[in-house]
């Protein structure tokens, strides 16, 4: 399975994303430059966190019209996973391919340290390797991660089961203590949560992993005959 | 020329912590009139002339990426520039 891994000017966990498939998942992996207007020959795409343009104006705001964006839209659209981390996910709200914004975090100060999260539903592409209400352990590492979205979105969310993860301990104020969405068609995701930085139980958690392994399985089981 | 001066602001249903950690601190300078505080942006935009609906245009730009309407409302002002 091939994965591109988008970078943005001031993208600074690529490096983390890309170690996570390469050594830990054992998959091949590529960096994608923001310039770059074709993602055909990638099976996922991963958007890493950092800060996207220096987070000028709003975090992805920039961004999200970057060339390669167009491309990721195309692939969201043929069915393809798209992981979206961090400033990741903030640029899959503002390209609108996930629904929601993201405010300043409630105590207004940069929150970085490991925090449990609860699976609230792992029938999708990318959580199938975790238990349903399953506590894991992932480092989150944001300034604006208090997701919000308005009352009729928050109902559909819940109707469509799009809260994929919850923080056990709300950190940022986030609305419905959510940590993590998915879109109606269940192959874009976005989360401010880091499971790159929870790939070895030497630095922590490997809790991260599954996530990943989810993927790939999923990938092979649509996409591979005889595994 | 015209200069346009964008005024963003979170929405009403939205809660502004930074504001509210700045009505906190005037509080605490004793200014309690204050009742609330909302922090937004200000952003000044230089445009030359053209024959195309300037606020049509403006409002574009706005939706499309100066603001985030999911939580903000932006509005704005046109002056002419006379140049000389």
């Amino acid at each position: 399975m091939k994965f591109a891994c988008i970078v943005f000017p001031g993208s600074n966990c690529d490096v983390d994303m890309f170690h996570a498939i390469r050594d830990e998942l054992g998959e091949e992996v590529e960096y994608v430059w923001h310039d770059e207007a074709n993602l055909d020959r990638f099976d996922a795409i991963l958007l890493p966190g950092g800060f996207s343009y220096g987070d000028y104006l709003r975090s992805g705001a920039i961004a999200r019209f970057s060339n390669v964006m167009d491309a990721v839209i195309k692939a969201a659209n043929e069915g393809k996973p798209v992981l979206g981390v961090c400033n990741g996910f903030q640029v899959l709200l503002e390209a609108g391919l996930l629904p929601g914004a993201m405010r300043r975090n409630q105590n207004l100060k940069f929150i970085c340290r490991p925090v449990t999260l609860v699976v609230e539903n792992n029938e999708t592409m990318f959580t199938t390797g975790y238990e349903l209400g399953e506590e894991i352990t992932i480092p989150v590492a944001h300034g604006e991660g208090n997701y919000y979205c308005d009352e009729a979105t928050l109902k559909s969310l819940k109707d469509n089961k799009q809260i994929i993860f919850t923080y056990k301990n709300n950190p940022n104020g986030s609305i419905s203590n959510i940590a993590g969405i998915k879109n109606e068609k269940g192959n874009v995701i976005g989360m401010m949560p880091h499971p790159e930085r929870a790939v070895d139980q030497l630095i922590g958690s490997n809790d991260g992993l599954l996530l990943f392994k989810s993927i790939l399985r999923n990938w092979r089981e649509a996409h591979v005959l005889n595994v | 020329m015209m200069k346009v001066k964008v005024y963003i602001t979170l929405r009403e249903s939205v809660l502004d912590p930074q504001g509210s950690a700045v009505r906190t601190s005037l509080h605490a300078l004793t200014y309690n009139e204050v009742q609330d505080v909302r922090i937004g942006k200000y952003m000044e935009l230089t445009l030359s002339k053209t024959e195309e609906d300037v606020d049509a245009r403006i409002k574009e730009m706005c939706e499309k990426l100066l603001a985030n309407t999911v939580i903000e409302d932006y509005r704005y002002e046109i002056e002419e520039v006379v140049s000389s």
